[in-house]
């Protein structure tokens, strides 16, 4: 296995600094038996990731690199292999404990928001919170605190359909932050956006990564949008066919500073 | 998952759907109204019963002259000649369960008074009788007796004679002829109504039963004896006790029947009043079918309601919610939904009880338990048919349900 070679060739820093890795997948599988047919979607996929480590997995769709997401994020567990979330092994837990682990240790962002329609911002932000089992003033205080990290002080009461694609995603990004988790998932979180919106969203995605250190999984399949993490993880056929450090990461805010600002609804704002 | 917010999202949910929310919530309303509306009309009804039951008497116990055989012929009932006044008085020393008791004589009479006539019946009878009776004197006294003793010429007269002899005028004092005897009469009895067996008890003159032996029917025997047990408990053992007496008194053999019926009228009631509370339960097990079918809707907009939310129920269960949070999320809507049906049945219940009231006059009364009972039924409804929409729910997988367009 030529591909298996180059992979443990590749070195991170982190693994050059020695810390203990925040996940840790060995030789994972995942299998979907589809009755008569069986759909291998992983087909041993080991990987080490390190705390602070802002990670852009790509790959063609049917690469695996969605279920390897769901994987990692707890909303499944493995056909075979092991997963080491922190040091602890998750890939046999039950449901239950799978439920808490996503709650506390994880916090996701999809391609299209997931916010509850009809519910105020503060309130699809507090959302992981109410299954903390947190009393209702600890609970705002802290969406308010997570909604003003991602510069939406002030917008609370809106409803999703009162914000913009970009202020939802932030919203979006202040619910998978409240929690305070280990990691972030993100899924193709500016495939709904435009591009200036975009970059917008990896600033907050850098800014996160830079400032508090936060482990960030993002899955895309755009090289613009890849440019701006620290590594890339390629996938194939349920592989990993290549990761790579990247040296000199872009950086959105600069990279914003050069595009022209659109009129577009946040405007309200704007005006203000 | 702290209960103040389960509601709270549970309301957010249904709130967020008025129109499907009352629509479904009006199975349960229609259901629950149905009940306390039968349930209340029943119990008036057979509270009216209880009344009846009450107005009859105190305990009563009823004994008529009863058929006689006479060489295989059958008279009928009030034939025989012989229930007497000495029957009526070793009743009411030898048995101590009978605490009064009042002998008793009838006779269809023609009564005229002035230009005016009326047909009715007159009852010969003692003071205890309108005691035993519970029917009080309205205007005017009582018979007493010493009209007894000396078998006087007065009576009291009831409503529907008066009515239709006197008019507007006021009967006491006045003197009326009946078999071309004049009668005083002395007092208006109060007005009784129906008996439960449908005669009018206003249309009758009551007269000592001495008079009535003596003046109107010739007769030296009795036709009845009203007595009263000295609690319903002992309604049943005074009776047998008063058959044994006046089967000895008579010297019955023992293959001979009975020349004499007790019956009491109670037990008769009370046996209307057991078959008019089967009728409500039969009424309310029909009207709680709709309960029932209130309850399917709930399921089936339940169902709708987890099928359109199966992304939220994803969004939900990735951020940290178990199956168990999920779960009591739609079990807790569906509770919430059949409560507020219940509970506007309940008021629903209550003003329709109080329409039929007024609008076709018959008496109704709502038991507190039944509204308890109603919103605890509801209440298992939801429960019930919220039971399987939730739990569906809850197995949803989140990958699923996140990628759920």
């Amino acid at each position: 296995m030529p591909e298996d070679l180059l992979q443990s060739q590749v070195e991170t820093p982190s693994q050059r600094e020695g810390a203990l890795p925040i996940i840790q997948v060995e030789n994972l599988h995942k299998t979907y038996d589809l009755g008569e047919v069986q759909v291998h979607a992983l087909r041993g996929v080991s990987l080490t990731i390190h705390p602070g480590e802002f990670v852009a997995i790509m790959g063609a769709s049917g690469s695996g690199k969605s279920t390897f997401m769901n994987l990692v994020g707890c909303l499944d567990r493995p056909s075979r292999g092991r997963y080491l979330l922190e040091g602890e092994d998750v890939s046999t837990l039950p449901k239950r404990a799978l439920a808490r682990i996503r709650n506390r240790r994880i916090g996701f962002v999809f391609q299209g928001f997931n916010l509850l329609a009809r519910t105020s911002a503060v309130e699809n932000v507090e959302l992981p919170l109410i299954y903390s089992g947190l009393p209702h003033q600890e609970r705002l205080e802290r969406a308010l605190e997570s909604l003003e990290a991602v510069g939406l002080a002030g917008r609370e009461g809106h409803h999703p359909s009162q914000l913009s694609g970009g202020q939802q995603q932030r919203v979006a990004i202040a619910r998978a932050l409240v929690n305070r988790p280990s990691i972030i998932l993100a899924d193709e979180p500016t495939g709904n956006l435009d591009s200036r919106t975009s970059v917008e969203i990896m600033e907050i995605f850098q800014r996160l990564n830079e400032e508090r250190n936060m482990t960030i999984l993002l899955v895309t399949h755009e090289q613009d949008i890849a440019r701006f993490a620290k590594r890339v993880v390629q996938f194939r056929d349920g592989k990993v066919r290549r990761d790579e450090f990247v040296e000199e990461p872009a950086d959105a805010s600069q990279v914003l500073r050069t595009l022209p600002v659109i009129e577009e609804d946040e405007g309200e704002e704007g005006k203000a | 998952m702290d209960l103040t917010a389960v509601i709270r999202v549970a309301l957010r949910a249904l709130a967020r759907n008025k129109m499907r929310t009352v629509l479904t919530m009006l199975g349960i309303i229609i259901g629950v109204g149905a009940v306390i509306c039968t349930v209340a009309i029943g119990e008036g009804a057979s509270n009216q019963v209880q009344e009846q039951i009450r107005s009859l008497g105190d305990n009563i116990v009823f004994v008529a002259a009863g058929s006689v055989n006479q060489g295989g012929v059958r008279m009928g009932s009030s034939a025989t000649k012989t229930l007497t006044l000495a029957d009526a008085k070793a009743i009411q020393q030898q048995i101590p369960m009978v605490s009064r008791l009042s002998p008793g004589v009838g006779a269809r009479v023609q009564v005229v008074y002035g230009n005016q006539n009326w047909s009715t019946v007159v009852r010969g009878v003692s003071p205890e009788y309108l005691e035993i009776r519970r029917w009080p004197v309205e205007s005017g006294s009582p018979l007493s007796q010493r009209d007894v003793d000396t078998a006087a010429n007065v009576c009291l007269i009831g409503k529907t004679v008066v009515e239709n002899l006197f008019g507007n005028e006021d009967p006491v004092g006045k003197t009326i002829r009946v078999q071309n005897l004049p009668f005083k009469i002395v007092g208006v009895m109060a007005s009784k109504g129906q008996s439960p067996f449908g005669q009018d008890e206003d249309d009758a003159l009551m007269m000592p039963f001495t008079t009535v032996q003596k003046k109107i029917a010739g007769i030296d025997w009795l036709q009845f004896i009203m007595a009263s047990a000295t609690s319903a408990e002992t309604i049943g053992a005074a009776q047998q006790q008063i058959r044994g007496l006046l089967r000895e008194r008579h010297r019955l053999r023992p293959d001979e029947d009975d020349d004499f019926i007790i019956r009491s009228p109670s037990d008769l009631a009370n046996v209307q009043a057991q078959a008019g509370r089967i009728m409500t339960l039969l009424l309310a097990s029909i009207a709680s079918v709709s309960l029932l079918v209130g309850g399917i809707g709930i399921m089936n907009i339940m169902l709708v309601s987890v099928t359109e939310r199966t992304r939220e129920i994803g969004v939900r269960m990735a951020v940290g919610a178990t199956e168990e949070d999920v779960q009591m999320q739609f079990l807790s809507e569906a509770l919430v939904l059949s409560l507020l049906g219940g509970t506007v049945g309940v008021l629903v219940g209550v003003v329709g009880s109080m329409v039929v009231s007024s609008m076709l006059q018959w008496p109704t009364r709502i038991p507190p338990q039944a509204i308890l009972i109603a919103v605890l039924f509801s209440a298992g409804v939801g429960i019930f048919f919220g039971y399987y929409p939730a739990r569906k729910a809850a197995r949803l997988d989140p990958i699923e349900a996140l990628r759920y367009e």
